[in-house]
Formats: structure tokens, C-alpha cells, sequence
């Protein structure tokens, strides 16, 4: 089934099986690995990604139900090629992450959260991230890493948007460039535009 | 973890829907999929067809209709929990959605969804039964409306006919001016799978006498169920008939013995649970800060 998404800005389409779940799409398809497969049946949240600005679980969606969805994932999410979004720096900066499977998923949950408002109380990241499971680092950096980035976000005096960062490298994504990985070839997508 | 092969369908109407359905004993609706696509990926269901009816209009949205609010069936959970309608006029299920999933979950799944998964330990489905909801289900060429107490019939078991499809959920809206509304829930982590959960709504007269009074539970027998609290009308609520109620209403109750609890500790902690629940009800429409546990 043919499928078009728009994928951090960028219009992607593919061909997809039914039973190809958004997570998948985005890894094989889309060659955008940063999503994480973890238990793959919506218990972790390792997965999550943005659809419409909202954080979901992209494995709990086909990837034919997300037709014509705007999706975020963590390469979407820093202002430009290289750099690193507010909440990204401070998860390095507080030691928010040991393995860094969770990240992405935490990441992108933070940010939908602090898109909707930078005062925001220890619960409401509690709340927000309930979804995410982190096995090493206890939860008390993540949280302080959402607190630490919703302070700076606050004392930039920028105005909150990118709900879909634009980002346009040579490539469309900061993702391996077609014909880089020997598995791009294979691919059923068309890859990023 | 990947599910089997399936046909996918998106109708463009509830009519084609039914239709489809109707055509095929394997086919299966799919709107949020929270329930089903975990399922699917497990292999523990393998339709042949899956008919999305997410993007159908005339599923979604919550209106009021004489005396009642309409909660469209694919209306996410999330957009019933932010909606004002549904905080002013069925506060209860206002208090009982924060636990249903996580947020991200939450942005996916439907309330239709949730009821007809029929899960014996899901909140939307004790909510629609602790306040006599009606299901109303769209077939080929009608409509029914089936009580909620009904329309469960066991674990995920339900009453919905072969190409029948849920179209909305009617839940009552309680004229009085007092109502308080209570509700609490045990599990393991936080948003899995209730233990014991139980949802209450009172009103009260200005002298702060029961009007009227509706009690649930979850989890503890194979389907959501609706306790007898008939005695405590007209009384006005104090601690002593509260516990007495709860316990008369409790006593013969048949509760699951799993893994996870045993049967005398799923009964007694649904007597704490349903009295403080009905404490919370009673302080709520007494004028008092609802209460529930923020979420």
C-alpha cells in the first residue's frame, strides 16, 4: 500500500505492507534509526515519536494509518544539522542518560511536553514521561534534565514553534544518505527526499 | 514481534463499515489499536481484514443530547479528557481517564475502543457501567442501544453482533445540583492493570442527605460491576453507614484469584477502595474540594 508521510518536514513516500507498523517504516524504509525498537507491543516507549505534534508509541501504528500524518522523530528535533535541541543538551549536560536506548523516546516526549508549556512542575514531567521506561538511570536525571531544559526554555524568551523542525540537509534528514548503507539499496522506501 | 499479514481497509462511511464487517466473520475493526496492535504483534489475533475506522467524522467528537452526553466512539482519549463538556457534566469519567494508559497512549486510543475491548479491569468500561451508559452500536442498516451493564458479558467478551460496529457511548447526565464523584485504583505500576478500581457518584440535598448514589468496581470479577448501594439513600452518608453499605454490597462478591492478587485481597481492598471512593463523592457534592488523587 503506497503511503505518504511527512517526515520532520520532509515529504517521504513508500510502499508499505499492511502489517508494517510506523516504527519499522521509519527504521527499514526511511532509514531513520534513531526511533529505537524496544518490546515492540507498547510497553516501553522507546519507540515514541511525534504524530501531529503529540507524542504515540510508532509501533503500536501501522504505518498505512499514519498516511498523510506529520511525524517527528529525534532527528527532527534539533534546529540544524549537527547542533542539538535545548532538551538534547540538557540531557548531556545532567547526565540524563547511561545506555541511551530510552533517549530518543524520553526526548521526544519531553518535547511535546514543553511545547505546550515551559512551567512545568516535577508532576507534570512524572506525568508525561509515565509512559517511558528507563532501566539505568533511576529516572532522577531525566527529570532533572525536562526541569533543567523547561528553566532554559523559559529564560530564552523564544517563542515556543517548531513543532516539526525544518531541516533541510543535503540528504532531507540527518540520517545515512541513500547509497551509504548497502542496506539503503534494498529498501522498499524511496528513501528521504 | 511482528504481527501476521492482513488486509487493510479504510471505509469512508459507517455504512461501508458494517458492510465489511458483515462480509467477513475474520475481519476486525481498528481505530486507536492500543489494545489490538500489541495483540496482533503477539500473534494472539489474526484477522484477515482490518477495517480502520479512525478517520471516519461521524465517529468522533462529544456532544449533549437531551439529558445525556454523546461520546463519539473513536474520540481519543485524550481530547475526552481535556473536554469541558465532559469535566462539567460526567465529572466521573473526567476523574477516572487520567488513569487509562500513559499520555502517549492516551493521544491514540478511543473510548469506544476501551468498551469494546471489554477488558474486566479497564476504567472507561466501569465508568459506563457505574452510571447505567448506554452502548449504541451502528448495524448494515440500523442502530442499537444496549445498557452497559449488558453489553459485558465476561473478559473481553461483549454483546457486539457480527457487523455491528460501536458508534458512540450515551452517558446520563445527573440533573441535581450536588454531585461528587469519587474515584480510586490499585495496580502494580502506575496505569497498568487495575487490581481493584471503583468509581463513585452522589448527590446530595442542601442538608446534605444521599439523593442518589451509583458504585462500581473493576477488576475484581470477569467483567466491570455495578454494587447495590440502595440503602444509603436518604441517609446522609456518615462514616459508619458508608462502611456498612460497601460491606452488604461486597460481601457476596465472586473475585478473580490470579497471579498478580488473590481473590480475599482483591475483596478487601475493593471495601477500602469503594468506601473511600464514596467518601470522596460525598465530600465532593457536600461542597467540599474534589478530591480523587491527582494524576
Amino acid at each position: 500500500m503506497k503511503i505518504e508521510l511527512n517526515i520532520n518536514g520532509v515529504h517521504c513516500a513508500s510502499d508499505v505492507e499492511p502489517r508494517t507498523t510506523l516504527l519499522d517504516a521509519l527504521r527499514d524504509d526511511f532509514l531513520l534509526t534513531g526511533t529505537h525498537a524496544g518490546c515492540e507491543h507498547g510497553v516501553c516507549g522507546a519507540c515514541t515519536v511525534l504524530l501531529d505534534g503529540e507524542p504515540v508509541r510508532s509501533c503500536l501504528i501501522f504505518a498505512v494509518q499514519a498516511d498523510g500524518y506529520e511525524i517527528t522523530t529525534i532527528e527532527g528535533i534539533a534546529t540544524s544539522p549537527g547542533e542539538l535541541s535545548v532538551i538534547q543538551d540538557a540531557f548531556c549536560e545532567t547526565h540524563g542518560m547511561q545506555c541511551g536506548y530510552c533517549t530518543p523516546g524520553m526526548i521526544l516526549t519531553a518535547h511535546a511536553l514543553l511545547e505546550r508549556t515551559h512551567d512545568v512542575s516535577r508532576e507534570d514531567i512524572v506525568e508525561a514521561i509515565s509512559g517511558n521506561i528507563c532501566r539505568c538511570t533511576g529516572y532522577g536525571q531525566i527529570i532533572e534534565a525536562v526541569e533543567f531544559a523547561a528553566d532554559r526554555l523559559k529564560k530564552s524568551n523564544a517563542p515556543r514553534r517548531n513543532k516539526t523542525a525544518k531541516i533541510r540537509s543535503v540528504g532531507g534528514h540527518d540520517a545515512p544518505e541513500r547509497g551509504i548503507l548497502e542496506a539503503a539499496a534494498d529498501a522498499p522506501g524511496t528513501g528521504p527526499r | 514481534m511482528k504481527p501476521a499479514p492482513f488486509d487493510y481497509v479504510r471505509p469512508d462511511s459507517l455504512v461501508e463499515a458494517c458492510e465489511l464487517l458483515a462480509a467477513d466473520e475474520d475481519a476486525r475493526v481498528i481505530a486507536g489499536g492500543q489494545t489490538l496492535v500489541p495483540m496482533l504483534a503477539m500473534r494472539l489475533a489474526r484477522p484477515v481484514r482490518l477495517i480502520d475506522i479512525l478517520r471516519l467524522g461521524e465517529l468522533t467528537g462529544i456532544r449533549e443530547d437531551s439529558g445525556s452526553i454523546i461520546v463519539g466512539s473513536t474520540t481519543r482519549q485524550a481530547i475526552a479528557l481535556q473536554d469541558p463538556l465532559i469535566r462539567k457534566s460526567v465529572p466521573l469519567l473526567a476523574l477516572a481517564l487520567p488513569w487509562v494508559g500513559h499520555p502517549p497512549t492516551r493521544n491514540r486510543g478511543t473510548v469506544g475502543g476501551s468498551i469494546a475491548n471489554a477488558d474486566p479491569s479497564a476504567e472507561i468500561p466501569l465508568v459506563a457501567v457505574t452510571l447505567d451508559a448506554a452502548i449504541e452500536a451502528a448495524t448494515p442498516d440500523d442502530s442499537v442501544s444496549t445498557p452497559a451493564d449488558d453489553f459485558f458479558i465476561g473478559p473481553m467478551l461483549t454483546t457486539i453482533g457480527m457487523g455491528e460496529c460501536i458508534s458512540a457511548v450515551r452517558f446520563p447526565v445527573w440533573t441535581y445540583k450536588r454531585i461528587g464523584v469519587g474515584f480510586h485504583e490499585i495496580s502494580a505500576r502506575r496505569s497498568d492493570f487495575a487490581f481493584v478500581s471503583a468509581a463513585a457518584q452522589i448527590a446530595t440535598d442542601e442538608e446534605g442527605r444521599c439523593l442518589e448514589a451509583a458504585l462500581g468496581i473493576g477488576g475484581v470479577g470477569d467483567r466491570p460491576l455495578k454494587l447495590d448501594i440502595s440503602s444509603l439513600l436518604g441517609t446522609r452518608l456518615d462514616a459508619k453507614s458508608l462502611t456498612e453499605a460497601v460491606m452488604a454490597a461486597a460481601i457476596d462478591l465472586d473475585a478473580t484469584d490470579d497471579l498478580h492478587a488473590t481473590a480475599d485481597y482483591r475483596r478487601r481492598v475493593a471495601v477500602a477502595l469503594c468506601t473511600r471512593a464514596l467518601e470522596d463523592a460525598r465530600d465532593g457534592a457536600n461542597g467540599g474540594e474534589p478530591r480523587g488523587v491527582a494524576r
